[in-house]
């Protein structure tokens, strides 16, 4: 999935390689790149379920916009993947109707 | 409640030029973006640009966006970035989240040139993941250097519809077809034509009736329409593709402007319900200037200009630019805006800004 060599933009200058797990299960991605980048390149397209029908979202818009990419991230809810920078040790999970209850926090 | 003279609301390629114009006239101006990176839409935009040199015609977008950004930087222009404009106040103060926190800012002027966003179409399976805005591919491949989907379908054939499919074979997916429910190619023959000949199909008065998949695209199915748009039975057609663009056009984003109070106008042809604004690019509101997108849908290239124009009328109106220097530096960004508006596609764009222009009279 990732572009090794583009012929107008050569190579893309990214951040250390680091780790970060899905559901639980490790993958590796680049240090602040958008979440979203990191899922794709591991072939993850389903970030969520929706609250009533249950059916999958994905990243629609890219910039921030739609809201379709959110997850839960480090524990907390709505998270905008397409924009929040991956940092090492993150904790990325697909996010089922509202996410996790945080009120009583 | 902070103080300054001149505030950008949005740091792509509108906001820049206003931001750098102004600043070299020596206006003090703060830029706030919502966004981590400055430069808008503009580093996804790898082709080159089109106009004469004066328009930075055959750089690409992300050169011009950096050397906008270098220009910033050594005039002191401050670009607060992660910084959303949540609200604008009666008397024109911003409510600004930076991060987790809020502040008030007030300027003697304001410009909003908070761009726009991509306008979808509904379709049973549109919601499946691998359903996605052309600009969304764009940003995957240009700026993250991903590809979106091995084989792609691309819904409009607009100039994003276009050239997106050509910068989507240059990053190594396949595209299965571009279809438009028009019967003609929206966008620049040029660009179309780079496309056609790497034998891409174009299936015009075609219109996405379907994406197949379970939990994501597996295929989509498209079909003919006829004069009335009306789909015409039998003519459907299945392409095997993982991935759908949908490229309709765009939506400017006006939210701010239209809490201003400022007074709007209709304009099809430029993306909607739009501010009225005059040759300054001032709207009905005092001291509120709207350029790029926000203020009708054209092109980066224009958005600059609008952004040049709204710096030196700001830097002329806080007394930093006499009347005569202001009126030929208008004179030229104004002469240079025409050619953009000229030409097929161009000219209907230039009578819909002469409406919005017009309905400043009498405010």
């Amino acid at each position: 999935m990732r572009i090794e060599e583009h012929p107008i933009l050569g190579t893309f200058e990214k951040g250390k390689k680091i780790q970060f797990t899905f559901d639980g299960q490790a993958m590796e991605g680049f240090e602040d790149e958008p979440i979203a980048i990191a899922l794709r390149s591991n072939g993850v397209l389903i970030h969520r379920y929706t609250t009533r029908r249950n059916e999958p979202r994905g990243m629609f818009c890219a910039i921030g916009r739609c809201t379709d990419c959110i997850m839960v991230v480090d524990g907390k809810p709505n998270i905008r993947t397409c924009v929040e920078p991956l940092k090492a040790g993150m904790k990325v999970e697909t996010q089922y109707g509202n996410g996790p209850d945080l009120s009583g926090r | 409640m902070r103080r300054c003279e001149m505030v950008c609301v949005g740091a792509g390629p509108a906001g820049l030029a206003a931001a750098v114009e102004a600043a070299r006239n020596g206006v003090d101006v703060v830029v706030y973006d919502e966004n981590a990176r400055p430069g808008g839409q503009l580093f996804k935009q790898i082709h080159k640009f089109f106009g004469s040199r004066e328009h930075r015609a055959m750089e690409r977008g992300f050169d011009i966006g950096n050397s906008f950004l270098t220009e910033a930087r050594e005039l002191g222009v401050e670009v607060s970035l992660n910084s959303v404009v949540l609200g604008i106040y009666e008397n024109g103060a911003l409510n600004v989240m930076i991060r987790d926190r809020i502040e008030q800012v007030k300027a003697a002027k304001t410009l909003i040139a908070t761009g726009a966003s991509e306008n979808m179409i509904p379709f049973p399976g549109w919601t499946l993941p691998g359903v996605i805005g052309a600009g969304a591919a764009q940003t995957m491949a240009n700026i993250h250097g991903i590809r979106p989907g091995n084989s792609i379908l691309m819904v409009g054939s607009g100039n994003v519809g276009v050239i997106v499919s050509y910068q989507m074979l240059q990053a190594g997916c396949q595209v299965a077809a571009v279809i438009d429910a028009a019967p003609k190619i929206g966008g620049y023959a040029v660009h179309a034509a780079k496309i056609a000949r790497t034998g891409v199909p174009f299936f015009m008065s075609h219109t996405i009736k379907e994406a197949q998949g379970k939990d994501r695209v597996e295929g989509a199915t498209i079909i003919k329409v006829d004069e009335n748009w009306e789909p015409i039975r039998g003519t459907e057609k299945q392409f095997e593709v993982d991935t759908v663009c949908i490229a309709v056009g765009l939506n400017p984003s006006t939210q701010l402007i239209r809490m201003a109070g400022c007074k709007m106008a209709y304009s099809p042809v430029l993306g909607g319900r739009l501010p009225a604004h005059d040759l300054n690019q001032e709207t009905s509101v005092k001291g509120l200037y709207v350029a790029g997108d926000a203020s009708g849908i054209e092109e980066a290239s224009t958005a600059i200009i609008e952004g040049r124009i709204a710096g030196l009328a700001i830097a002329h109106s806080l007394g930093y630019l006499d009347e005569s220097a202001f009126l030929s530096r208008r004179k030229e960004q104004l002469q240079s805006i025409v050619g953009l508006r000229s030409g097929s596609h161009g000219e209907v764009r230039g009578k819909a800004k002469e409406y919005l222009n017009s309905m400043m009279e009498g405010q």
